[in-house]
């Protein structure tokens, strides 16, 4: 087990350093900072000036050596547009996206496994029916286009939600949270919604095909035969053999609902890193876009962790293969 | 008994005034994108600048039509051609109450000039600083300056203990390696103060009480919140979220102005937009003409000149959203801007001027142009393509991101033979134009702007004039003649000043001024 850890942590960290590398040879073709860092007045000899400063003019190979050597004590180095430091900067704008994506990942799971079950249930109801079509909707739209939609119904037609922005937040010794105020929970509707709804699609067609593989098992038949109500046979039993797939889905989509959220913080100037990412592309602010870059890496290369090592544990095929291979 | 009525009485005024008060008058507004500091010299950038002269104030400042006003200085006056002599205002507080005093003056000169500012060009590095006495400030220039305190309005003066206690005697700097004091905090002698600031969310002014001029506003409180996608923009607009917004999309004009409740107030920009050609290389880098550069021939700039329908740029790609321009600056900032006129659209000629040049037949060139920094700037290129097309000369358009853009076309790379420039002179004055657009290149020096390397001497002497010339008619006469020969050998094309587009709700009313610049201090809530 530890050595399988190990060998596994070690692999990540190839990971993150290949994703460092190829983010560092892609900056080159984003443009110059120096423009974006100074006003057009600016005269050619200081934007040069400055360029030596920040090390710009250096070969690549010292620049990515220079950002490896800092990057692995956790200096990620400052801002070159907010002149802050690009750690502190990530640390105060995580809250914002960690609960978005955890709030649409929730409600992805828990609108998404009901209405699977139902469609998987009633294949031909109209209800099932119109759910279908209102996931192919929700797969097939971009998000930013269901965002502008909620935010021109819900805001701008009714207006009962904020179009944009977080509402009040809660300081809670660091961690800024928008969930224990009314504006904050408020503002969180729509951008969570927006979030949400593809991997909602995505869990609801999952929970519905494997539903509809397990009703024609054998032993739902037998369960049926012994005169089970139908609560028990849909929920007690189908339900909670189709759930092994979801979770694992589930957990690997939050991966990219934290890295994907980019769209939807643009589209209501939701303060997360997304966002900051984003600008940070447009200002060409290095330090940022690398940064956010590995830490994503990171989260993907974790969670994958976390996933192999619960089939090792939850699988005991493939412990006896090692154990036998070991002896 | 008498006393004690009266006492009660001014008890009960002042209660009722203090009511009055207290009734909260709040302006939320937005743009679409945050101030990149607070440090007052960290970029010389519009937003930026515009947003602390809430907080800020410099010895002059711009009245709603961009007036000279004094500001922390009461008056000036220039004792000898070189000397000019400031008379500070007397009894301004800074916002920690500290006094501002000619100490303040000299030392906001050191600073905006020390390494790591960006806006150098407030003041030469020849200029010497002098106090006279606490409240009068000289400064001595190496030759006679007619405009020497133009930029003035946003040289922000700060306050010598307070930079000094924080250790921020020395603007902020991305190379120091921490942060600055002075980028996250302010303390400006302005009428508002920030009391709270997350970048890129929110900055919350308040009202400052002990601003020495008569507040025109009726504020107590007020949010501004960055929104970068234009829908979300307009959005929170429509909504009621925020009472202003801007810029206003163009397309979005008709949609906010047909909302009960909102409307899109419009002015002209005093931002040129231009066409530039480069006619310093012996061959175009991205031409299919080899071995000559057939802008040096000034019949080819003349019929690119008479390829543009300027009427339907105007109409069709910014929706009436901008003002036709003969010169390369605002005829709000040039007195005699009205002696001159375009040169008239004709494809008709400019094809026979083409075909005698010896392109009878066209020519390829590369264009280049940014496609996110002026209003609808990528859609002018393609117009632009288009109308070249008609005459025969094929545009290969590359728009790109500002970031790349500008990477690409400025020094000392200088890599374009065709592009699209915006320019707005920092001190609303032609000889800035004259100096960084239409001076001949010169290493370190002037032209540093003049991408295309148009080049006469005639006018690079008429400039070296206008510097040092005080007498305003004279001056503007020296100013015309150097417009005039750039205008007669077709050395820049331009376009149009461009136009500011402010959303706003009828609940409020303020005061736009042309340099895009928000004052909070004109603005009062229903």
């Amino acid at each position: 087990m530890l050595a399988f850890t190990i060998n596994r942590l070690a692999q990540s960290l190839v990971v993150m350093f290949f994703v460092a590398l190829v983010a560092f040879s892609v900056f080159r073709y984003v443009g110059d900072p120096v423009h974006q860092m100074v006003g057009i007045e600016t005269t050619l000899e200081e934007r040069e000036a400055l360029r030596v400063e920040l090390g710009l003019n250096d070969p690549f190979y010292i620049q990515f050596g220079r950002f490896v050597g800092a990057a692995v004590q956790f200096d990620f180095g400052i801002s070159y547009q907010h002149k802050k430091p690009v750690i502190e900067m990530i640390r105060a704008r995580m809250p914002a996206t960690l609960e978005l994506s955890i709030l649409s990942a929730l409600f992805s799971l828990i609108v998404g496994v009901p209405m699977g079950v139902y469609t998987g249930l009633h294949r031909d109801g109209w209800l099932s029916k119109s759910f279908m079509t209102l996931s192919l909707i929700g797969v097939s739209l971009p998000t930013f286009l269901i965002g502008i939609l909620l935010i021109f119904v819900f805001a701008v037609l009714l207006g009962v939600l904020p179009s944009f922005g977080r509402g009040d937040v809660i300081d809670l010794g660091g961690w800024r949270t928008g969930l224990l105020t009314v504006s904050g929970l408020k503002a969180l509707i729509m951008p969570a919604i927006t979030l949400g709804l593809f991997q909602m699609t995505l869990i609801m067609r999952l929970v519905r095909a494997e539903m509809l593989e397990v009703l024609r098992t054998d032993y739902i038949k037998f369960a049926r035969a012994r005169g089970l109500s139908n609560r028990a046979v849909n929920f007690g039993h189908a339900l909670k053999n189709t759930l092994v797939p979801v979770i694992t889905i589930t957990g690997l989509q939050l991966g990219s609902i934290i890295a994907f959220a980019i769209i939807t913080e643009t589209v209501f100037q939701w303060p997360g890193m997304g966002l900051l990412f984003l600008q940070s592309i447009q200002t060409v602010d290095i330090p940022i876009m690398a940064a956010y870059l590995i830490m994503i890496a990171m989260f993907f290369v974790v969670i994958n962790l976390i996933v192999d090592m619960l089939y090792y544990v939850v699988d005991p095929r493939l412990r006896i293969e090692r154990g036998v291979r070991g002896t | 008994m008498r006393k004690t009525f009266t006492a009660v009485a001014v008890a009960v005024a002042a209660a009722v005034s203090m009511a009055a008060s207290a009734d909260a008058k709040t302006l939320r507004w937005a743009f679409q994108g945050d101030a990149q500091g607070l440090d007052p010299y960290g970029l010389n950038e519009t937003f930026t600048l515009g947003m602390l002269g809430n907080v800020y104030e410099g010895l002059i400042r711009r009245g709603p039509n961009l007036d000279i006003q004094p500001s922390l200085a009461e008056r000036w006056e220039i004792v000898e051609p070189t000397r000019w002599r400031f008379y500070l205002r007397k009894g301004v507080k800074f916002h920690n109450g500290n006094a501002f005093d000619a100490d303040d003056v000299v030392f906001s000169a050191t600073r905006v000039r020390a390494d790591g500012s960006d806006l150098k060009t407030r003041i030469r590095p020849a200029v010497k600083v002098v106090k006279v006495d606490s409240h009068t400030v000289d400064f001595i220039t190496e030759g006679p300056n007619p405009i020497l305190h133009s930029e003035w309005s946003t040289w922000y003066i700060m306050d010598k203990e307070w930079t000094e206690k924080n250790k921020a005697v020395k603007p902020a700097s991305v190379t120091a390696g921490t942060e600055n004091y002075a980028n996250f905090h302010a303390n400006g002698t302005g009428p508002f103060m920030i009391t709270e600031r997350e970048t890129d969310v929110k900055t919350v002014f308040k009202p400052f009480a002990g601003w020495w001029d008569k507040p025109k506003h009726n504020l107590t409180e007020v949010i501004m919140t960055p929104i970068g996608s234009d829908a979300t923009r307009v959005a929170a607009l429509l909504s009621g979220q925020v009472d202003m917004a801007y810029p206003v999309p163009v397309q979005d004009i008709k949609r906010v102005n047909g909302n009960a409740g909102t409307s899109v107030l419009m002015g002209p920009e005093l931002r040129t937009i231009f066409l530039g050609m480069d006619q310093g290389r012996d061959e175009l880098l991205e031409s299919s003409v080899k071995g000559k550069n057939p802008f040096k021939d000034k019949r080819v700039r003349a019929a690119f000149y008479h390829a543009i329908d300027i009427e339907a740029i105007k109409k069709k790609v910014m929706r009436n959203l901008s003002t036709p321009s003969a010169l390369m600056i605002s005829p709000k900032l040039f007195s005699k801007s009205g002696d001159f006129t375009r040169h008239a659209y004709d494809p008709a000629k400019s094809k026979s001027l083409l075909a005698d040049a010896g392109y009878g037949n066209g020519f390829e060139i590369g264009m280049d142009c940014p496609n996110n920094r002026y209003v609808n700037d990528e859609q002018i290129c393609i117009a632009v393509s288009s109308m070249l097309a008609k005459v025969g000369v094929k545009v290969k358009l590359l728009a790109q991101p500002k970031a790349l853009y500008f990477k690409k076309v400025l020094g000392p790379a200088y890599n374009t033979s065709f592009f699209l420039l915006g320019w707005t002179p920092g001190s609303f004055d032609s000889w800035n134009v004259l100096n960084n657009l239409i001076n001949c290149q010169q290493k370190g020096g002037r032209g540093k702007f003049n991408l295309g390397n148009y080049c006469n001497k005639t006018v690079d002497g008429l400039t070296e004039k206008v510097l040092v010339e005080t007498e305003a008619g004279k001056r503007d006469g020296m100013i015309a003649t150097a417009y005039k020969a750039l205008h007669d050998e077709f050395g820049y094309i331009p376009l149009h000043q461009q136009g500011l587009a402010w959303g706003k709700s009828d609940k409020i009313s303020l005061a736009q001024r042309a340099d895009n610049q928000f004052m909070l201090y004109y603005v009062n809530v229903k």
